[in-house]
């Protein structure tokens, strides 16, 4: 299935990056050869087959519910672009 | 002295040859001359590292010393390093200086190793040449007109072009290997949860694992010593205790079976490699080992299943990267979404931005059962082939690479045929096991590598053998002469 | 057309652990913004979430509260949107393979009737930051202390009829999870927050009409207010003969109104997958027979118990075994009165009263169990009548004294004495000449009143410690 320009626009959206009107041609064509290249899965039997996602088929550890971190916030928030009162600020949001 | 190996600078500083001080800076010099031309280095501290260094020198005065106290190693910039910008290639990052050390960082400084700087890499470590870095290119010491490889190519051209004894990489689909085939040095990528991610600003989690990049098995042995181990802080890092790798390496390779798949000896393997890495199998044979034929199937499914995974976890690990609590930030965003949309669009390069939206694409309704889901169970498939192997080998051998390395700019513009360059490296990290490149040759001046893979946690074995290898060998002793305009001098 | 609602709930319960679900930072309420904030819940570069074995804990104890399905294995998968409380751009929620699948809750109605709901699912999720739309020059302010706090969330089949039913659910479900402990259940502070799913349908009609979602109703009163409200709604839609849209509408508890949040519209795609930095869940046979073991008695069965044991009324036997604290506080009044008739009352009038009064939780009853067990004592030897009793209670509740201290103190022993009685008796009668004379002529109706007036007067006299019963007697006797 050959993937189309306002698929790719509707894909940057979910993903919050803005594509020029200059780009979207070749950022379609490109997606297009990967998308074509990763298809030959679609051919191989994989009924029955248990998806794997973790190599080792490990189980998850648990953690002592205790706290064990400080307040960090000054140095944190040094690194910020935008903080206000201890707040990371960000454009209005609209509820 | 900055052709000494990570084994003879340990033992020369704690006999008192020379000392931390003595070796940084000589290291530390080299930077200064030579990295115009490689580039390999994206930040370096000096600063630190003679002070560390100081700190090193002390600890060896009083005894108190590991075999990496007072050596310099360089990191590669995806490790979080506390006060040191950490890049990760991108814009996105170029101006983040980490409030914490990554947990591999934190041993190393624990050691008492001296950290020289941050290597250079491609952006995220999506790449296979270094040249999606934000940064440009690093460039390979043996051609600085052709690539370094990827994504650890700064790694590789700094342990290369003797810059540091020493350095970490990280490996996702080959990022550790390939660059070391490329640049003539032996690079380990351990099994997937041996050494700890946190802190290792992450691709594809499933995938990544961190490894030692270093001139000789013996060294990478020494760094894995630091390196391995649980991180209780990292769920996915395992509890099988790590081992001293550097023991037992000169044991004979009597009874080893080394399994050869026919689908890495294929006809998209370069004919004068294919050649170099046969060679070195016929020695490994001379000193006791058997040579088997193997299969692996499903190989070829590695690279359609990988450009779907590491893409679909890259796509949702990547979007903490909002211009909201550090990074780069758009200029004036007019609202929230311009705020994401531009911030986003300026600060990720091509490459990473082409990924996110496959990724995003193959995790989105109605995609998500054909793409990724059908990529998980390839991936069993691709894991299943290699444990089938293992039931009548021992470790499995194979080039790292389809050939020496390309031009700079010869492969950018073209994604597919990038990605093509890892079709003998991806099956391990999908399968997260255990694999090592080590230099087997020289085609037309420039190096190629051996790669062997192991059982889950066979790391020792895999050291075994390339370090039988490298007492039989010297590939990997041979330097380059002469480093871009220094040839010119 | 009679129209019937068909409600689901989904319930969002802050869980009572002291660190969060993915972190070590503490989950304390109210601290300075961003403080409990740590490098993982601000999703820095290469940081990566460990599971909280409590928060595990709790979710099993759910479980087997309502007795469902325990998963042996669960997964925890990636919810992916992008907002500013969400730090990663993912919350870590379980989608597939949630901790507890299957299972059924019987709630109590007022009528004393009680109805099965079914519960879809409970699965652990991760709580997000706040967004502040205080003024910071036209800009929000991000809090992420509340990012990582763990939750779980109790999804409800549509068994669910109409408001009183869905209060009544969350009210049982509030007292399951007190009892449990896995949730401190503070309404005020966000710990039960609740999203209403709401359809109507012509009555007896098997399909389900076209859905709203009434997001993040964080009290009773507004759950009932919320449905009302939007039943009406869908209501004058539908007989309007118009359609109802599937949307996310917002509850606006000042307007006492819903409506819509064209904001979330946009399509969402949450790219649900699992999240790779975590692996399965994989707990055993062992692991739940030993939080079954800690189980505490849970409300149903205690609201049993109550009626077999003393006796009390469906609705007695609600209101006290309402929380695990009061019921406790009424056992140990019963069991140093020895009256679970009058405990109970005394429990659920006076006690409940000054609490509400004062806003005081049980926990922190200035009267103890005991203290007011050993009052009823009083009433029940004929020491104070019920009425003096009453400000005996008031005196305890300030902190004066036990029951029998302040009864010495001020002098309140009930009389009894005969002749005591009888001199107050007669005063009364020379001092009422024109209701004697009414009494003599009156019929039994009228007598029986007079003769509360003179009883009133007497206690009067007596500042109400006069024994009513011998002063009834004694009356009966004098105007013969």
């Amino acid at each position: 299935m050959a993937i189309k320009e306002d698929e790719i626009e509707k894909i940057a959206e979910l993903a919050r990056i803005r594509i020029s009107e200059g780009e979207i041609g070749q950022v379609t064509r490109r997606i297009a050869e990967i998308l074509h290249m990763v298809d030959q899965l679609q051919a191989i039997d994989t009924h029955e087959v248990e998806p794997m996602a973790n190599p080792l088929d490990a189980n998850q550890r648990l953690r002592p519910d205790t706290v064990t971190e400080d307040n960090r916030r000054d140095s944190f928030q040094a690194i910020a672009p935008a903080t206000e009162n201890g707040l990371y600020l960000v454009p209005k949001v609209i509820e | 002295m900055y052709d000494k190996s990570v084994a003879e600078l340990s033992q020369g500083l704690r006999e008192g040859q020379f000392s931390s001080l003595e070796v940084t800076r000589s290291f530390l010099d080299r930077i200064a001359a030579l990295d115009g031309n490689l580039n390999s280095f994206i930040s370096v501290d000096e600063g630190a590292a003679l002070r560390a260094a100081e700190d090193a020198d002390r600890r060896l005065a009083a005894g108190d010393a590991t075999a990496l106290t007072g050596i310099p190693v360089a990191h590669k910039d995806i490790f979080c390093t506390e006060g040191l910008r950490t890049s990760c290639g991108s814009r996105m990052l170029d101006n983040f200086i980490p409030p914490y050390d990554a947990t591999v960082i934190h041993r190393f400084k624990r050691a008492g190793a001296v950290m020289l700087g941050k290597t250079n890499m491609d952006e995220f470590a999506m790449g296979s040449s270094n040249e999606t870095s934000y940064y440009g290119p690093a460039r390979n010491p043996w051609d600085t007109q052709r690539v370094p490889g990827g994504s650890s190519g700064g790694s590789a051209a700094a342990v290369a072009g003797r810059l540091t004894p020493a350095a970490t990489g990280t490996d996702t689909g080959g990022s550790i290997r390939q660059p070391a085939a490329l640049c003539g040095i032996t690079g380990l990528k351990p099994t997937y949860g041996r050494v700890s991610r946190l802190g290792m600003i992450a691709f594809a989690s499933s995938l990544d694992q961190g490894g030692p990049m270093a001139r000789s098995a013996l060294d990478c042995a020494l760094l894995l010593n630091t390196m391995a181990g649980h991180d209780p802080q990292d769920s996915t890092s395992s509890t099988v205790p790590a081992e001293d790798y550097s023991e037992g390496l000169d044991r004979p390779l009597d009874g080893l079976r080394i399994g050869l798949p026919s689908q890495y000896f294929n006809e998209g393997l370069d004919t004068a490699t294919g050649e170099r890495v046969r060679a070195a199998l016929t020695e490994l044979q001379s000193q006791g080992a058997t040579l088997v034929e193997v299969s692996l199937p499903n190989s070829a499914l590695s690279i359609p299943a990988y450009y779907i995974i590491a893409p679909a976890e890259a796509s949702t690990n990547l979007s903490r990267f909002d211009g909201v609590r550090y990074g780069y930030r758009c200029q004036d965003p007019v609202d929230l979404q311009d705020l994401y949309s531009r911030t986003r669009a300026e600060g990720f390069g091509e490459e990473v931005k082409r990924r996110i939206l496959v990724g995003t694409y193959a995790l989105s309704a109605g995609y998500y059962d054909a793409y990724y889901k059908k990529a998980q169970q390839v991936r069993r498939l691709i894991k299943q082939d290699f444990m089938d192997c293992f039931e009548a080998v021992d470790v499995i051998a194979g080039p790292t690479t389809i050939g020496p390395a390309f031009a700079l700019g010869a492969k950018i513009d073209n994604p597919i045929a990038m990605y093509l360059e890892d079709v003998y490296t991806l099956a391990v990290n999908l399968a997260g096991l255990p694999a090592l490149s080590l230099p087997a040759g020289f085609v037309g001046g420039l190096p190629v590598g051996l790669q062997l893979i192991g059982r889950h946690f066979d790391e020792s074995r895999l050291l075994h053998v390339a370090h039988r290898f490298q007492q039989a060998t010297d590939w990997h002793l041979r330097a380059p002469d002469t480093i871009g305009s220094e040839a010119a001098r | 057309m009679q129209l019937e609602p068909v409600i689901g709930l989904e319930v969002h319960l802050q869980l009572a652990t002291r660190s969060k679900i993915f972190s070590g930072s503490a989950t304390r309420f109210g601290a300075e913004p961003n403080t409990q904030a740590s490098a993982v819940d601000l999703a820095m570069p290469g940081m990566l979430p460990v599971l909280n074995g409590y928060a595990v804990a709790c979710a099993v104890k759910f479980g087997l509260g309502i007795g469902a399905q325990i998963s042996r294995r669960s997964v925890f998968d990636r919810k992916n949107y992008f907002y500013p409380d969400l730090p990663k751009g993912y919350q870590i929620s379980q989608f597939d393979a949630p901790i507890v699948g299957r299972g059924n809750f019987e709630i109590s109605m007022q009528d004393g009737s009680t109805r099965s709901i079914g519960i879809t699912r409970a699965h652990l999720e991760e709580d997000a930051g706040k967004s502040l739309h205080e003024d910071f020059h036209g800009q929000t302010g991000i809090d992420l202390n509340r990012a990582g706090t763990p939750l779980l969330e109790i999804v409800s089949e549509p068994d669910i009829r109409n408001a009183a039913e869905a209060v009544a659910y969350l009210r049982a479900l509030h007292s399951l999870v007190t009892y449990l402990g896995i949730s401190d259940g503070n309404m005020a502070e966000g710990s039960m927050r609740c999203d209403i799913n709401i359809s109507l349908r012509p009555m007896g009609n098997a399909t389900l009409g076209t859905r709203t979602e009434i997001k993040n109703v964080n009290s009773f009163r507004f759950v009932e207010k919320a449905i009302h409200h939007e039943v009406e709604r869908q209501a004058d839609i539908i007989e309007g003969g118009g359609n109802v849209v599937q949307e996310t509408r917002l509850y606006d508890a000042d307007r006492d109104e819903t409506r819509s949040m064209r904001s979330k519209e946009v399509a969402n795609d949450y790219r649900y997958f699992p999240e790779p930095d975590l692996l399965p869940v994989v707990i055993d046979e062992a692991y739940i027979e030993a939080i079954r073991g800690e189980l505490p008695e849970l409300p149903t069965e205690k609201r049993h118990r109550f009626r077999e044991q003393y006796g009390l009324s469906n609705y007695d036997a609600n209101v006290l075994s309402d929380t695990r604290a009061l019921g406790d506080y009424f056992e140990t009044v019963v069991a140093t009165c020895q009256s679970p008739k009058i405990s109970a009352n005394w429990v659920q009038v006076e006690l409940l009263r000054q609490l509400n009064r004062d806003d005081t939780a049980i926990e922190h009853c200035p009267v103890s169990a005991g203290q007011l067990g050993g009052l009823i004592l009083r009433i029940l030897d004929n020491t104070i009548s019920g009425k003096i009793a009453k400000q005996v209670f008031e005196a305890m509740w300030k902190g004066q004294g036990s029951a029998d201290e302040i009864i010495e103190q001020r002098g309140l022993k009930q009389v009894s004495d005969g002749d005591q009685l009888e001199t107050m008796v007669d005063a009364v009668i020379a001092a009422n000449a024109t209701q004697v004379a009414q009494f003599i002529v009156a019929n039994e109706d009228k007598r029986k009143k007079l003769i509360g007036f003179f009883v009133g007067q007497v206690m009067k006299l007596s500042k109400g410690q006069a024994n009513p019963q011998i002063v009834n007697t004694l009356l009966a006797q004098k105007l013969k």
